[in-house]
């Protein structure tokens, strides 16, 4: 489960810097890498906290 | 339900361990100063000193081979300074300046610091109230304000300064988690908000950013009214900007918890991401926007990042506000508390976040933030200086150390003439030589060397002989 957690929360910061690359690449919008940093930012805040502060 | 018998038990069982040694079950491992340095160093300040860099007319080779060489002498500084002595003393700063320079003096000292902290973090409040003030469409204070200038402003920035008043009430451990949380995400928005920007400043392929790094962001031009800021000014700020937590000793606050001493180095996650990426990301975003709204003299970091990556921008400045102010007050609590060890850290901190909510109104703390940074450092730098010759050298000069402790007295005097005349020097070089304010704790550390060996060979001379004789 922890595991599971974790591919969540490096998703959520996948998404929140890999949209910017795609927008300077012209493959998406800037409406759509705003979107998808959203998301990425609630998948981050939502999963992190459950396995960061665990292992200090 | 809120049970207020209980919260309270709860805030008076945080134990911050202010006045005595850490123990040893209580060190913390790497990750937690990696985590605590990156979310405090990629943080609300980074908003604004980036875009002040644009502001300055820093040319773009200036500003990358300035930074690169000021954050490692920065980082050497943490690792070498404080780094070392934290683990050999295992106390705050204010607790060890007890012993060297007695109490009168720590209290003189606690209040000129922890005024000193309540500005920085009413800075960093200041600058989230700006992301939150979007959803309403505030208006948003300009470059040229020191006052508040609407009551929309004031009240944003109390609900704010409320909210992180209430998180550094708990003290180091909450402070430290949410850091770490909001660490990495934080960085990643930097990054992406200043790649987002690129396409827009007629960057559409990464070969082609140099030129317009030169051309167009960092053109070398100041704006109207501000000074010309050089190779020099950016390494010196780079160094100094947090001089009051290295070279100054604050930062043994948090070292103390420190396994071994090379923890130090660790001070490079936030250097390197926050005052290097971030600075260049955020000062990318101010291009943008000076050209985007033709020279607008708003001053507001919250929309300039909702305008480029969205809702996450303006979390990101509202987090990073967030993740500067809480240590900030939690820092200048301990300032406080050590006056009277008696106070409850939580009662001190309410008090501190009430003081420095009130100084977040006045937009002129963000404005003049290069400016503050410089004189916050070179305040709270003698004190660095004598516990670093007190620690060392001292004794190897057949002088004691913690002479306030050894002599009885409540003021040591020498350590009292060392911070005087140490400032009034530096206030010298900066009115009849013409040395700015950026560039002056290089040779304030070693007027503050020379002098507090010269005063404490005077000082103590009386007394030891003395105590020996007795």
């Amino acid at each position: 489960m922890k595991q599971l957690i974790k591919i969540v929360s490096f998703l959520g910061l996948a998404l929140t810097l890999l949209p910017s690359v795609f927008l300077f690449q012209e493959v998406i919008s800037a409406t759509l890498c705003k979107q998808l940093m959203a998301l990425g930012t609630v998948l981050w805040f939502v999963t992190s906290p459950f396995w960061m502060n665990k292992s200090i | 339900m809120w049970n207020k018998k209980a919260w309270v038990q709860k805030l008076d069982a945080v134990n911050e361990y202010e006045q005595e040694p850490i123990p040893p079950n209580k060190y913390k491992g790497w990750k937690s100063f990696l985590g605590t340095y990156a979310g405090e160093h990629t943080a609300g300040t980074e908003f604004v000193i980036g875009p002040l860099f644009v502001a300055h007319g820093a040319s773009a080779g200036d500003l990358v081979s300035g930074l690169i060489i000021g954050n490692i002498l920065a980082v050497l500084s943490w690792a070498f300074f404080t780094g070392k002595i934290a683990v050999k003393t295992r106390v705050t700063l204010y607790y060890l300046l007890e012993q060297i320079a007695g109490h009168r003096f720590t209290t003189l000292y606690n209040l000129v610091n922890a005024g000193l902290f309540c500005f920085l973090a009413g800075a960093m409040i200041a600058v989230s109230a700006t992301a939150v003030g979007i959803s309403f469409d505030m208006t948003m204070p300009q470059l040229t304000d020191v006052y508040p200038n609407n009551l929309g402003w004031v009240l944003t920035v109390f609900v704010v300064g409320a909210i992180t008043t209430v998180i550094a009430m708990f003290g180091f451990e909450k402070v430290s988690k949410f850091a770490n949380v909001a660490a990495p995400w934080m960085i990643m928005v930097f990054i992406a908000a200043g790649i987002a920007a690129l396409p827009r400043l007629g960057v559409t392929e990464f070969g082609q950013f140099w030129e317009v790094a030169n051309q167009t962001i960092w053109t070398g031009q100041p704006l109207e009214g501000q000074s010309k800021f050089t190779f020099w000014h950016i390494l010196f700020f780079a160094w100094f900007c947090n001089m009051a937590m290295h070279i100054g000793m604050a930062d043994l606050s948090i070292l103390r918890y420190a396994k071994k001493w090379e923890y130090g180095f660790s001070s490079a996650t936030g250097v390197f991401l926050g005052h290097f990426i971030a600075w260049i990301a955020s000062g990318i975003l101010f291009s943008l926007f000076l050209i985007e709204s033709q020279g607008s003299l708003t001053f507001a970091p919250g929309p300039i990042a909702y305008n480029v990556v969205g809702v996450t921008g303006a979390i990101c400045v509202v987090i990073a506000g967030w993740t500067t102010a809480n240590p900030t007050l939690y820092r200048a609590g301990l300032a406080i508390q050590s006056i009277n060890p008696k106070w409850k850290t939580w009662k001190v901190t309410l008090f501190v976040g009430l003081f420095t909510t009130v100084a977040a109104c006045f937009p002129a703390l963000v404005m003049m933030l290069l400016e503050f940074v410089a004189l916050y450092g070179l305040i709270l730098m003698p004190v660095g200086a004598v516990i670093f010759i007190d620690v060392y050298v001292l004794e190897k000069l057949g002088l004691k150390p913690n002479y306030a402790q050894f002599s009885g007295e409540s003021l040591n005097w020498s350590v009292a003439l060392t911070w005087g005349i140490t400032l009034v020097l530096c206030v010298a070089l900066n009115m009849f030589a013409g040395i700015e304010i950026f560039f002056l704790g290089l040779p304030g550390w070693f007027i503050a060397v020379l002098v507090y060996i010269a005063a404490s060979k005077i000082n103590q001379k009386p007394v030891v002989t003395q105590k020996t004789l007795a």
